[in-house]
């Protein structure tokens, strides 16, 4: 039987985090998946402060990651609430079309 | 302890959140006219915060386990950024009146960010620094999406959320790795456990650069800066005031006291990463802004430009530089106060200013806009006698003395280029063709005011110097002596 040591744990922790940002950066769409991908790399965050800290033994990690959590959740709220906004205006929320801005 | 109790009533902090609250109910309560009583009663009480931050009473066992510090530079810090909100809200007042952007919540969100930027300059903690962050994000978020008819305002409130929470998720990484590889979340301990290390592992190095890239969001130096030029022409100009002033003087200390508190062991490290990020912001803020005809994108490019000298005082390393870096960003903020109480109140043909060709005819009827507009163009551009001259004279001088010669080359050179831009604008107002000269100027006496007072400071800064020099040493103290 092998052993999930803490390399396990950063390891999925990383791939996580990549797959949120790349989800920011390769998507086209939609920006509620950008909003999606936020959140995944928030808990991929968590998944770190949670780890270090029952591998180590210091429970301030675990304090971090519920104080990210409330952030966290204070951040969809507006980031969702910024994107109604939007979409009455522009009645659209495809990424391809906020490009009003430039220059 | 018991006896210090009262000391409570004097921590700045608390009275701003407090104070900011009861507010927020009032305005909930008054019907009538509450937009004008509400940002008067925020005025006040920002004033209040200045004045506790300003008289040292002693509330260092308000700390919280540490998790906020008192320093001289964070006072200085501090009551930058309370003066710069102060000066925002009363420049911008008649502009929100005449735009009927007359929401009272306008006035509380900006108190409530200048909250977390006292937080956040002052934390000395990582969960502190992140949660200041945030708080200061969050809010900066919503009033750029405030004007919520207009779809460039809602569609920069939108680029500036998605970028923002990146950059919070970047930032957050690095935490987690730093806390991770030190086994600490307070900045002392960080501080001590790396310079206890006798090989920096690579996680720790990770950590720190995805702390910096985040840090750099805040900012705004390049490449990080895309978020700028758009955020700060689809806001409202009231609220590019705000970003342009305020965010940048906390976002510009906590780098600081990040870089030379818990990581200056590190310095070989994170130096090479911050002469990046200065001669890529120094050299794009001048270039990129040439082509610009929006004076509000021209003025975000500007201030990324501003960013890339600032950070030449971080990596000289010394008390000078983060003395040049404080007089800098003292003089940066009274430059922009100044642009944006004339942007903020001169209307063209009905419209607000928005073009720089729109500019063409002002020297014929508003002689005194004119060289105002001027004074500060050729202080932003660093030409003498102004005060931009010396801000950029301490912090080149600084690099000189620590050998950074080909930083400060680099950073002589592209504050020519930017010169060009700068002088465009006073031979547009001075010398082109102009095709009318429609000019109404509906700008508020205490605004007259403040811009009067920017322009002495800025005009007069050769004359006594030391008095904001000597403010900015006594900031600057207490970096290199552990």
């Amino acid at each position: 039987m092998y052993n999930i040591s803490l390399d396990h744990f950063l390891f999925l922790g990383a791939i996580l985090f990549t797959i949120g940002v790349l989800g920011i950066f390769l998507n086209k769409k939609n920006v509620i998946i950008i909003l999606m991908s936020i959140e995944l790399i928030l808990l991929a965050v968590n998944i770190n402060f949670v780890s270090f800290s029952t591998f180590s033994g210091d429970v301030s990690g675990q304090v971090f990651a519920m104080l990210t959590l409330t952030v966290a959740a204070a951040e969809a709220a507006i980031g969702l609430a910024i994107l109604v906004v939007f979409f009455r205006n522009l009645g659209s929320i495809s990424v391809e079309k906020i490009n009003k801005l430039k220059g | 302890m018991q006896n210090n109790l009262y000391n409570l009533l004097f921590f700045p902090e608390l009275i701003l959140l407090t104070g900011s609250l009861c507010i927020l109910l009032l305005g909930l309560f008054i019907k009538k006219n509450n937009f004008s009583i509400i940002s008067n009663l925020s005025t006040i009480l920002l004033v209040l915060t200045g004045i506790v931050t300003y008289i040292d009473r002693n509330t260092s066992f308000l700390n919280f386990n540490n998790f906020f510090i008192e320093s001289n530079f964070i006072k200085f810090f501090q009551l930058l950024v309370i003066f710069g909100s102060i000066s925002v809200i009363l420049i911008s007042k008649n502009y929100y009146k005449d735009q009927k952007l007359v929401f009272f919540e306008i006035p509380i969100l900006i108190l409530f960010s200048t909250f977390g930027m006292l937080l956040l300059i002052a934390s000395n903690n990582l969960m502190a620094m992140y949660l200041g962050i945030e708080l200061q994000s969050l809010t900066l978020y919503v009033i750029a999406a405030i004007k919520r008819d207009s779809l460039k305002s809602s569609e920069s409130g939108l680029k500036y959320f998605i970028l923002g929470a990146l950059s919070s998720g970047i930032l957050l990484y690095g935490c987690s790795l730093v806390y991770g590889f030190t086994g600490n979340t307070n900045f002392d301990d960080i501080h001590s456990v790396i310079s206890s290390l006798e090989k920096i592992e690579l996680g720790l190095i990770f950590g720190l650069i995805f702390i910096l890239v985040g840090l750099a969001f805040k900012i705004s130096a390049v490449p990080f800066h895309m978020w700028t030029p758009d955020v700060y022409e689809g806001a409202p100009t009231s609220i590019t005031a705000f970003f342009a002033i305020v965010p940048k003087v906390s976002a510009v200390a906590l780098i600081y006291r990040f870089c030379l508190e818990p990581f200056s062991s590190l310095y070989n490290e994170w130096s090479q990463i911050i002469v990046f990020l200065s001669i890529a912001s120094m050299f794009l803020g001048s270039i990129a802004a040439i082509r610009q005809t929006n004076i509000k994108r021209l003025l975000a490019y500007s201030s990324i430009g501003h960013v890339g000298y600032i950070l030449i005082g971080l990596v000289s390393f010394s008390d000078e530089g983060t003395k040049g870096a404080a007089i800098y960003i003292l003089i940066y903020l009274f430059m922009n106060i100044a642009i944006f109480s004339i942007l903020l109140s001169l209307k063209f043909e009905n419209k607000y200013i928005e073009k720089i060709e729109d500019l063409s005819g002002l020297s014929k009827v508003k002689p005194f806009l004119s060289l105002s507009i001027a004074i500060i163009m050729l202080s932003m551009a660093g030409i003498p006698p102004f005060a931009g001259f010396f801000g950029k004279f301490y912090i080149f001088a600084s690099a000189l003395n620590s050998n950074l010669y080909s930083l400060a080359v680099f950073g002589v050179l592209s504050s020519v280029i930017a010169a060009f831009y700068y002088l465009r604008i006073i031979k547009v107002i001075y010398f082109d063709d102009y095709k009318s000269t429609n000019y109404e100027n509906n700008q508020t006496n205490i605004s007259k005011f403040i811009l009067i007072i920017s322009i002495l400071i800025i005009s007069l800064f050769i004359l006594f110097p030391s008095l904001f020099t000597s403010l900015s040493i006594e900031a600057s103290k207490g970096f290199f002596y552990k």
